[in-house]
């Protein structure tokens, strides 16, 4: 009787050959592309006089240096309207479909691609940015590439890459009342540290994985790679092919049913062999706020950040870098720590769910006088599907600055940055240091409902006194 | 940025050179090079970039600033390195400053796949060898032969075996490490691929 995981099934379906060197060469389903990571992989194929091998299984949109406020062409950065304008050209002449600002359909590459209905299970997804693990949720095996690997991608559509291991994350009971997939991820990259899924894949696994929706799914697959693993993974079930039905480009008719069909028979093996097996009680995990700089060292709301004596001895230096770059003291509270800017948005949490938990928290609130809070829609169909619920405006009531869709002070490639040394609460996915746009900026990494109750009082709080 | 950069081509066989030494965990890609670099349409001008807000924030006293190490080649670094962001800009901002190899505790995916994808062989050591060559380091110049058939590494002081995955070893010696042609060589099974993955059949145009 067959033993495999899901990984095992996908990895050896794409496997178009062993390469010499003992890597393998995969094909890859599905190909997403941006403006930042593919236009030196387009260089490369001019210089190597390459064409796009298969045009119509890369998919291109623009989201990371998007301006979010005004997105008059062109954009007042002559950089960023240098690349936008770039990839409008390579699409064009390599026939590559490309959802530009406005087509309806652009915004976050990982928020874009399930919306459409591109995700499916059974596939190899690749794209030039880490947070591509988002696509997993749906059971396709997805991961980040660099530029040189897009131009093989296009050049190919393979990519050579050793083959991962297998770790099952297996989240027992369920989720209480206030705490979130985010809170979840934080705790389980805190649990097991931020390399710990180096040479892995991670399928996430159990009741409190079953009992998610398909867009807190992709949270927990998206920020797999914080922990170490370029991939995450979760079976796929009703919920899945009930979110896929009707998308612009899934499959129909007579293919819907072939379709069906196929997915039903794609999950891991009752009995798979993983390299290894960790359970959560998920029951027991608090809402959750990183207090350092990386998304690993993260605390429960209601306790307070680790001493140095507390950590294990790998943690210590960085614990040590962390303390002095956020001007915090081991064993400080992080509850009622003062925040400035509030930051709604990306590919973690930025979909229309997102949106509509933030929102319950802010109606009939105001944000604190002392904070600036913007909301950026993770595409213009989270964008459109918010307007149309009136959620747009409840974030605008309460003081919220409402936005164009991109990755905006995720990583601050727009005019979206923090300013000096800035604390903001954010429902992103990196709190490394610098990473929201200034050297010396601090980030907060919560649940999108918890950025909006530190919104609403000025510093970090405790959503579930807001919601309960 | 050093003048005359010339990207590596071909077989790599042997990276000579001086260490330098760069103390701490979990660095990621945004301190390699800040995403405000990412602005651009080639990988010419990193160089000049990489650790800048790190540079700037210790004013002349980070590795990459002292003088003495301006020739450097082979970077010494701990665990995790190079987590996050799967920019490739970061391995070419390191190469553009004039690193031609690394020695780790240990290395983020993406970042070592990017490495090899452009020339850069990574080795692993065990924390505590890492720790004496940083020390060594500080006190000392060290200059690095390192063969990349063997994986033995020669000083002057110190000697150490170098953990490096085969198939990187493999792709290196033979200069496969610059895919595009080795992953074109299998064009029929690539067809055949694509013409047998069952999903492609229900999806075959999405547009």
């Amino acid at each position: 009787m067959s033993q495999d995981t899901l990984f095992d099934k996908v990895w050896d379906l794409h496997k178009v050959s062993s390469l010499p060197g003992g890597s393998d060469q995969i094909f890859i389903g599905l190909h997403l592309i941006h403006e930042v990571t593919s236009p030196q992989a387009f260089g490369a194929l001019r210089d190597k006089n390459l064409k796009v091998k298969f045009p119509n299984r890369t998919v291109a949109t623009v989201d990371h240096i998007v301006p979010t406020d005004n997105q008059t062409r062109p954009f007042k950065d002559n950089l960023a309207e240098q690349m936008i304008s770039t990839l409008e050209k390579n699409c064009l002449q390599h026939k590559i479909k490309f959802f530009n600002i406005g087509s309806g359909n652009q915004g976050i590459v990982h928020v874009v691609a399930p919306e459409l209905g591109l995700t499916q299970p059974g596939m190899t997804i690749a794209c030039g940015d880490s947070h591509t693990s988002t696509h997993g949720a749906f059971g396709s095996i997805a991961f980040g590439i660099g530029t040189s690997q897009v131009r093989d991608v296009l050049a190919t559509q393979t990519i050579a890459m050793n083959k991962l291991k297998v770790r099952q994350i297996w989240c027992e009971n369920n989720l209480s009342n206030g705490v979130y997939a985010k809170d979840l991820v934080l705790h389980i990259i805190n649990k097991l540290g931020v390399k710990a899924g180096v040479g892995f894949a991670y399928e996430f696994a159990g009741p409190a994985i079953n009992a998610l929706s398909m867009e807190e799914r992709m949270t927990i697959c998206n920020m797999s790679i914080e922990g170490g693993a370029r991939c995450g993974y979760i079976n796929p079930d009703e919920k899945t092919f009930s979110y896929i039905k009707n998308k612009l480009c899934a499959p129909k008719n007579d293919h819907w049913e072939k379709a069906l069909t196929w997915w039903k028979s794609l999950k891991s093996d009752e009995d798979s062999i993983y390299d290894d097996v960790i359970k959560i009680d998920a029951s027991k995990i608090e809402p959750t706020v990183t207090w350092g700089i990386t998304p690993g060292q993260s605390i429960g709301i209601n306790q307070k950040i680790p001493l140095l004596d507390e950590l294990c001895p790998n943690d210590k230096l960085v614990a040590e870098e962390a303390y002095e770059y956020m001007s915090f003291k081991p064993g400080q509270s992080i509850k009622d720590f003062p925040v400035e800017v509030c930051f709604i948005g990306s590919c973690t949490n930025g979909r229309i769910s997102d949106l509509r938990v933030a929102a319950k928290v802010l109606k009939d609130k105001k944000v604190s006088k002392n904070v600036k809070a913007f909301v950026v829609p993770g595409s213009e169909k989270v964008a459109t599907e918010a307007k149309n619920e009136g959620l747009d405006q409840i974030f605008k009531d309460s003081g919220f600055q409402w936005r164009e869709p991109g990755c905006s002070m995720c990583l601050a490639m727009n005019s979206d940055k923090l300013i000096g040394n800035q604390v903001s609460a954010s429902s992103s996915n990196r709190n490394f240091k610098g990473r929201q746009g200034s050297p010396s900026g601090r980030t907060l990494l919560m649940s999108p409902a918890m950025v909006a109750a530190a919104a609403i009082n000025g510093k970090v709080s405790d959503v579930r006194e807001f919601i309960n | 940025m050093k003048s005359g950069f010339t990207p590596p081509i071909g077989k790599i066989l042997q990276i000579n050179g001086q260490c330098i030494s760069l103390i701490g965990n979990d660095i990621d890609t945004d301190r390699i090079i800040p995403a405000r670099f990412l602005k651009c349409v080639n990988f010419d001008s990193l160089g000049e970039s990489v650790f800048e807000d790190d540079r700037k924030t210790l004013k002349g006293s980070h590795p990459f600033d002292l003088e003495k190490n301006k020739n450097a080649t082979i970077l010494i670094v701990n665990s995790n390195f190079g987590c996050g962001s799967s920019r490739e800009h970061a391995p070419q901002a390191l190469m553009r400053w004039g690193i031609k190899g690394i020695i780790g505790e240990s290395f983020a995916d993406i970042f070592y796949s990017n490495c090899v994808a452009i020339g850069i062989p990574c080795f692993t050591l065990p924390k505590k060898s890492i720790q004496q060559i940083q020390k060594y380091i500080d006190q000392k110049f060290l200059y690095l032969e390192i063969n990349l058939k063997n994986s033995l590494v020669k000083s002057k002081d110190l000697n150490f075996t170098l953990e490096i995955k085969e198939s990187s070893r493999k792709m290196f010696l033979s200069g496969e490490w610059d895919a595009t042609s080795t992953l074109l060589k299998n064009k029929n099974l690539i067809e055949n691929k694509f013409n047998d993955l069952p999903y492609l059949k229900f999806n075959n145009h999405f547009f």
